[in-house]
C-alpha cells in the first residue's frame, strides 16, 4: 500500500505538474466556485440582516449624546465630586448655559433632555424653562449663573439632578442593560428600581414560563397524534397529515383572529356555554385580553410545529421492536414506555426547542388576544420603540432575548443539526 | 393500528378512547380555522352566529363583508401591495437561495456549518429584534418607508425556507449527471439550466411557496420597514383586528385560508412528483 502511494504522489500530470500539486489545485478551485455561489447571499444576509442587528443592539450600551450635546458641562463637573454631598460650582452652571445655549441652536438641548428623562423624570421640564430663560443671557456680563438657574426650576438646585446628570456623561453605559434587569444608577450608585416601575424581569420570566407552558401542551397534544400518525397505514396518514398542514400553512393573523373570534365574551365558545347552560349569560368565562387567550391560541399556532418533527423521528422507528418486546412478555405500556419511547425522544427534543423559541419571540398574537396580563416581552419592546422611543432599552432588551434564543439555537444544532431542519 | 382479534377489553376501550383522543385534537387544529368560513357570511356586523344563522335561514347569510373587502379602497389598496411585494421579495430570495444552495452542497465547503447558522438566522432572530434592526438600518441607506426597503426586508426573512427546502432536494441529487453533462460540453450555465434546476425544480417551488407565504403574512417587520404606502393585508388585519374590529376581517381570512389551501394543493403535488422522480433516478 506505502509504495502504491508514493507511486501516485510521484506522478505527474501533463505539464510535469506533480499529481498532488493538481489535485490540490482542483479542490482549491472547487471550494472558490462554491464560495463565489454562496457570496451574493452571505454578503446579502450580513449586510442586510447581521449587521443591522448587530448596530442596533450597539444602541444598548452607547451614550454619547449627553458627552455630544454638552461637552463643557461634563468637563466641568469632572472636578466635581458627586459624593461631596455639595452642588456643583459656579463653573459647572456657566458650562450648562454656554452649552444650551448651543445646543439650542443646534436644536440638540431636547435630544439630551428626553436621554435623561429614560432615568428619572423631570429633566425634559428643567431643560425646557431653562431653554427659555438663557436664550437673552450673556455669558461674559449676565453670571453668576448657579442662583438664576435654581430660580429658572430649583431641579437644577437639587443633588439628584447632577448626580444623574455625571453618572450617565459617560459615552458607554451599563444603564441600559440595568433598567432592562430593573435596576438604575441614576443616584450614582446601582439600585433597583421602585417596585411600580420593574416590569422587565417579571415580563421574561413571565415570556419563559408561559413559552415553556405552551411548549408542554403542544407536546402533550402533539405526541399522540404524531404517534396516530407514523402508525396507520400511508394513505390515511397522507389525509390526516393535511389536517396538521392546512393551520401550518394558514396565516398566523387568520389564526389569531379566528381565536380573538371564539373567545370573545359575545363569541362561540361563550354562547355555546351558555346555551348549554355550563355558564350563566351574565356571567359568561373570560377567555381573551388574558394569559388564559395567549397560552390556547399559541398552543394551537404552534402545534403542527411539534407535529411535523415528532413524526418524521416516529416514521423512523421499526414497528418491529414493540412487536419484539410484547413477544417477550412486556404488556402494552412496558412496550411503548421503555422500547417506543426512548427511541421518540430526539423528536421530541427537536419539536420542543423549535416551539419554545418560537414562543419566546412571539409578538402577534399575545399583543392582539393578550392584554395587559398576556403580554410578552416583544410587546415591551415594541412599546419601547413606539411609544417611548427608547432606544437604548430597546437594545438592551433585544440583547437579552437575542442571547437567550442563540443559546436555545445551539442546543437545537447540537441535537437536530442546522441542516436537519424539515419543513412540511 | 388494527386492533387484533384477541385484545382484551381494556385494550379495545384503549384502542377507542385513543382514536377519540386524537379526532378531538384534530378538532382543536382545524375547528378555529373551520368556524371563520361560515362565519363570514354572516349578514349581521356580529362576530358569532346568529339565531337566523343557525336555522339555516338564507335571510341570515349574505356576501356583504366581501362586497366591503372588493370595493372599500383601504383593503384594495392593502390587497394589491401585499400581492405587488410578496413576488418581487419570493422571486429575491428564490434567485439568491437557490444559487446558495447549490453552492452550499458542493462537498467541499469551507466553514459550511457557519454559513449555515448565518443563512438560516433571520428564521431564529424574533421579529422584533430584526424589524428594530432593519428599521434603523434601511433609514440609514433610505429604504425605509419604500416599496424596495419592505422587500428586501421580506426577501431576507424568506431566504432560511429557500435554502432549507433546496438543500434537502439537493441531498438526493446525483452530480454524476451534472459531470455528465460537462463531458458532453455543456458549459455550466447551460448544465445547471438543462439539467440540474429541472431535478430540483419541487425544492425550489416548495421553497418559492414558503417564501411568498412568509412575506403575504408578515405584519411585524413590514410595520417597521414600511410606511403608510406600503400597508399589506396583514397590517390592514392587524390594525383592525387591534382597534375597530370589523367584520370585513372574517371575509379576508376566509379568502386567505383558500389560498393557503391552493398553496398545500400544490406542495403536496410538487412532492408527489419528487417522489416519482427520486424512485425513477438510480440511486
Amino acid at each position: 500500500m506505502t509504495s502504491q502511494a508514493t507511486d501516485i504522489s510521484s506522478l505527474d500530470m501533463r505539464g510535469g505538474v506533480p499529481l498532488k500539486q493538481s489535485l490540490a489545485r482542483a479542490l482549491r478551485r472547487q471550494k472558490i466556485r462554491a464560495l463565489l455561489l454562496i457570496a451574493p447571499l452571505l454578503v446579502f444576509i450580513v449586510i442586510g440582516f447581521l449587521m443591522p442587528i448587530g448596530s442596533m443592539l450597539f444602541r444598548s450600551v452607547e451614550n454619547s449624546v449627553v458627552q455630544d450635546t454638552l461637552p463643557r458641562t461634563v468637563e466641568a463637573m469632572q472636578a466635581w465630586d458627586e459624593h461631596s454631598g455639595e452642588l456643583p460650582p459656579e463653573e459647572v452652571y456657566a458650562a450648562l448655559v454656554a452649552d444650551l445655549q448651543i445646543a439650542d441652536e443646534n436644536r440638540t438641548a431636547l435630544t439630551v433632555a428626553r436621554r435623561m428623562n429614560f432615568e428619572a423624570a423631570g429633566y425634559t421640564t428643567m431643560v425646557r424653562r431653562a431653554l427659555r430663560a438663557i436664550d437673552d443671557w450673556d455669558a461674559a456680563v449676565d453670571g453668576p449663573f448657579r442662583e438664576q438657574m435654581i430660580d429658572i426650576h430649583r431641579g437644577w438646585g437639587e443633588l439628584e439632578t447632577w448626580v444623574g446628570l455625571k453618572t450617565y456623561s459617560s459615552t458607554l453605559t451599563p444603564g441600559y442593560y440595568l433598567s432592562a434587569v430593573d435596576y438604575t444608577m441614576v443616584s450614582g450608585s446601582v439600585e433597583p428600581l421602585p417596585d411600580n416601575r420593574s416590569i422587565h424581569v417579571m415580563l421574561f420570566w413571565r415570556t419563559a414560563w408561559m413559552s415553556g407552558l405552551i411548549c408542554f401542551l403542544a407536546l402533550l397534544l402533539g405526541y399522540p397524534v404524531a404517534f396516530m400518525l407514523a402508525n396507520v397505514k400511508e394513505r390515511y396518514a397522507n389525509l390526516l397529515l393535511i389536517l396538521v398542514l392546512l393551520p401550518f400553512w394558514t396565516s398566523l393573523l387568520v389564526r389569531t383572529s379566528a381565536w380573538k373570534v371564539l373567545l370573545q365574551d359575545q363569541g362561540v365558545i361563550n354562547q355555546l356555554l351558555v346555551w348549554v347552560g355550563l355558564v350563566a349569560d351574565d356571567n359568561r368565562l373570560a377567555m381573551i385580553n388574558n394569559k388564559f387567550g395567549v397560552i390556547i391560541a399559541m398552543t394551537h399556532i404552534l402545534l403542527p410545529f411539534m407535529i411535523l418533527p415528532l413524526y418524521s423521528v416516529m416514521k423512523t422507528i421499526p414497528p418491529t421492536y414493540v412487536r419484539a418486546a410484547k413477544s417477550l412478555g412486556a404488556n402494552d405500556w412496558t412496550a411503548f414506555w421503555r422500547v417506543y419511547f426512548p427511541q421518540s425522544v430526539p423528536g421530541i427534543g427537536a419539536g420542543a426547542i423549535l416551539v419554545f423559541i418560537m414562543a419566546v419571540g412571539y409578538y402577534i398574537t399575545p399583543e392582539l388576544v393578550g392584554g395587559p396580563s398576556g403580554m410578552f416581552i416583544s410587546n415591551r419592546i415594541a412599546h419601547q420603540w413606539n411609544v417611548s422611543g427608547n432606544w437604548g432599552l430597546v437594545g438592551a432588551l433585544g440583547t437579552i432575548l437575542l442571547v437567550a434564543v442563540l443559546v436555545l439555537y445551539w442546543v437545537y444544532d447540537k441535537v437536530v443539526g442546522i441542516d436537519n431542519v424539515k419543513l412540511g | 393500528m388494527a386492533l387484533p382479534i384477541y385484545a382484551s377489553p381494556l385494550q379495545r376501550v384503549w384502542h377507542y378512547a385513543f382514536r377519540i383522543i386524537c379526532g378531538l385534537i384534530f378538532f382543536f387544529l382545524v375547528f378555529p380555522i373551520a368556524v371563520i368560513i361560515p362565519l363570514s357570511f354572516n349578514s349581521q356586523d356580529f362576530f358569532t352566529f346568529t339565531p337566523e344563522m343557525l336555522a339555516l335561514d338564507p335571510e341570515g347569510y349574505s356576501l356583504k363583508h366581501y362586497v366591503d373587502f372588493f370595493t372599500n379602497p383601504d383593503w384594495q389598496q392593502a390587497m394589491w401591495n401585499s400581492l405587488s411585494i410578496a413576488p418581487m421579495a419570493t422571486l429575491v430570495s428564490v434567485s439568491l437561495g437557490t444559487l446558495a444552495a447549490v453552492g452550499l452542497s458542493q462537498s467541499h465547503v469551507p466553514f459550511k456549518r457557519l454559513i449555515m447558522a448565518i443563512l438560516i438566522s433571520p428564521m431564529i432572530v424574533p421579529l422584533i429584534i430584526s424589524a428594530a434592526g432593519m428599521y434603523f438600518f434601511f433609514s440609514r441607506i433610505g429604504l425605509q418607508g419604500t416599496y424596495w426597503g419592505v422587500v428586501l426586508a421580506h426577501a431576507i426573512l424568506g431566504i432560511p425556507f429557500v435554502i432549507i427546502t433546496v438543500t434537502a432536494t439537493l441531498v438526493g441529487f446525483d452530480n454524476s449527471l451534472t459531470r455528465a453533462a460537462a463531458s458532453m460540453g455543456a458549459g455550466p450555465m447551460r448544465t445547471f439550466f438543462k439539467v440540474q434546476l429541472p431535478l430540483i425544480l419541487p425544492g425550489v417551488i416548495s421553497g418559492a411557496l414558503f417564501a411568498f407565504i412568509t412575506s403575504f403574512d408578515e405584519v411585524v417587520v413590514v410595520i417597521f420597514v414600511g410606511s403608510a404606502g406600503q400597508q399589506t393585508l396583514p397590517w390592514q388585519m392587524f390594525t383592525g383586528l387591534r382597534e375597530q374590529i370589523s367584520p370585513t376581517i372574517l371575509a379576508v381570512a376566509t379568502l386567505m385560508v383558500g389560498l393557503s389551501i391552493l398553496l398545500l394543493a400544490t406542495l403536496e403535488i410538487m412532492r408527489r412528483r419528487n417522489e416519482r422522480l427520486r424512485g425513477m433516478s438510480p440511486v
